[in-house]
């Protein structure tokens, strides 16, 4: 199994950690991970993204420049990634705020409203982990139980008591994401 | 690298790069690290001060007024015998150059690690592998030459950095821990290497009997410097050095070749370039080129007899680099023109990706 993932969004949306829990959570069940971040400009405002790599052999380039998923929350991002998904991957938007929608047809898109969702459920710490259970409900690459031992080794013990709330989201995004086309 | 496989995941931890080298340097006993802040490597220091190694193994961690005080701190604590270490990106390591020339003349063991930016000048923050030249013939004045490591991968930031102190008091010599901009931010499992105590005092004295801790009575002062007013003495010393880096040519020579058996093309490139290259040549493959990939991991010693043994059984070369070209002049004298080798590269910190590689494999060597 080797899956190649970019996630990207604006700073502060929590796309450099939700790579970190994809990538701890395939530590746990034993795979080889690369987690690379764009360092540069974007990361001090305007745009960030991810990549993160799962895979049974050895990784060899973590850059890369075609994804099996991308997982856009903006619309620069979206306008960047969108024809970088192989044919046949996936493709998976926040709605919020997008002007023009993806077009594609020889990818699978899904929609996933978690930035409404979080903002009318007061749950915006969170919203970066709903989008993750929609991407595991429809890419089941890691197990939930190992996201949430994931998170356990990479959290300090004094945010341990967090975990239940994210198990929620996870459950919660599962619930919200749906097919496009 | 390790069979992951085999690994206890305990023992793994998911780390960046650049907290690698803190953490490997705390554990092979490291007694002093002086450093200035800068992108991309700033979390070397970051680490060291959170890890608070003073409170653990005595390590001493100090942000210096700037890369040439460090520098020369690292110069006096390796004048002690103590094992002592730098970090800095491009801009900062161009202004330790004078005090590395020094210690390389004065014969002392350190480490220093470069996490490459892209330049000339102030440049870019994003990675770069366009210091090579600096690196490896000589950055700073005089005949002198570093041993210098390009790691590839988060692992190898923690191993290199235990070697580099190895062979930097094997020769008493500095050695230089050559990485990027990616290798020092991005996160990959590591196991890190097992803690060494810090030498003491005494074991010191015994084992490197030239450092300046302080004079007994029964003994001549030891004398540390690079000057020397008679052109007889700095002529001894330069060829005292040149004999060390002919040895350091013979022993130390490091490489890696992935599906070099039957290569009919060969790309040579190192860091994080070899990462890409070692994708682009399983596309390659999957299209019927026969292309392999040997990666110096010594810098200097360079692999040129690895190199040259491909020169009659390929039909070209391509040596990638995140730069303008400035190790393929290595490789061109390896060969010293038996087979053709190209070259392709991006500056300012611009990464190609392993697609982009294929197509300039494709265009310029396999023709």
């Amino acid at each position: 199994m080797k899956e190649e993932i970019i996630i990207a969004g604006f700073g502060g949306q929590g796309v450099l950690s939700m790579g970190k829990i994809l990538a701890y959570s395939g530590l746990m069940q034993g795979q080889e991970v690369s987690w690379l971040p764009s360092y540069g400009p974007e990361q001090r405002g305007g745009t960030a993204n991810v990549t993160v790599i799962l895979s049974d052999e050895r990784i060899s380039s973590p850059v890369l420049n075609s994804y099996d998923t991308a997982i856009v929350l903006n619309q620069p991002s979206l306008d960047r990634f969108e024809s970088k998904v192989k044919p046949g991957g996936t493709l998976i938007f926040d709605g919020h705020g997008f002007k023009k929608l993806p077009t594609r047809t020889d990818i699978n898109i899904y929609r996933i409203d978690a930035t409404d969702y979080a903002h009318a459920n007061n749950e915006s710490k969170t919203m970066n982990m709903i989008i993750l259970g929609g991407l595991l409900k429809v890419r089941p690459i890691v197990l939930v139980e190992n996201v949430l031992k994931g998170l356990k080794k990479s959290l300090p013990e004094r945010h341990h008591h967090l975990i239940p709330t994210n198990e929620k989201a996870i459950q919660t995004g599962m619930k919200l994401i749906q097919k496009v086309n | 690298m390790n069979d992951s496989k085999k690994q206890d995941i305990k023992e793994v931890k998911l780390m960046k790069g650049n907290e690698a080298i803190a953490h490997a340097a705390i554990r092979c006993g490291c007694d002093g690290y002086f450093g200035y802040p800068i992108t991309p490597q700033s979390e070397i220091m970051e680490t060291l001060m959170e890890l608070e190694p003073w409170n653990t193994t005595g390590m001493v961690v100090l942000q210096a007024e700037s890369e040439t005080s460090s520098i020369n701190m690292v110069y006096g604590g390796a004048g002690c015998g103590k094992k002592t270490m730098t970090s800095s990106s491009s801009p900062g390591v161009s202004l330790m150059q004078e005090g590395m020339s020094y210690i390389a003349c004065a014969e002392l063991p350190c480490v220093v690690v470069n996490v490459m930016r892209g330049g000339p000048g102030l440049g870019t923050i994003q990675p770069s592998q366009a210091d090579y030249f600096q690196s490896v013939k000589g950055g700073g004045h005089g005949d002198y030459k570093l041993i210098t490591l390009a790691p590839a991968s988060v692992q190898e930031m923690a191993d290199y950095t235990v070697k580099a102190f190895e062979l930097a008091f094997k020769y008493l010599t500095p050695v230089l821990l050559l990485a990027d901009g990616i290798i020092g931010q991005m996160m990959e499992k590591v196991v890190l290497p097992p803690f060494q105590p810090r030498m003491t005092e005494a074991e010191i004295r015994e084992k490197y009997p030239w450092a300046t801790l302080g004079k007994p009575a029964n003994r001549k002062p030891n004398v540390i410097t690079s000057l020397a007013l008679e052109a007889e003495e700095m002529e001894a010393t330069n060829l005292r050095l040149q004999r060390k880096y002919r040895e350091i040519e013979k022993n130390e020579v490091l490489f890696e070749e992935f599906s070099c058996e039957d290569a009919e093309y060969l790309i040579v490139a190192f860091g994080i370039t070899a990462r890409i290259c070692q994708k682009t040549v399983e596309m390659a493959r999957s299209q019927g080129i026969k292309a392999g990939l040997l990666r110096p991991i010594t810098l200097f010693p360079f692999p040129t007899e690895q190199i040259s043994r491909y020169a009659d059984k390929t039909k070209g070369m391509l040596s990638v680099e995140l730069s303008a070209g400035q190790m393929v002049e290595d490789v061109r004298l390896a060969v010293n023109g038996r087979v053709q080798v190209e070259f392709y590269g991006r500056m300012g910190g611009i990464v190609p990706s392993p697609d982009e590689v294929l197509k300039a494999l494709k265009d310029k060597v396999v023709k």
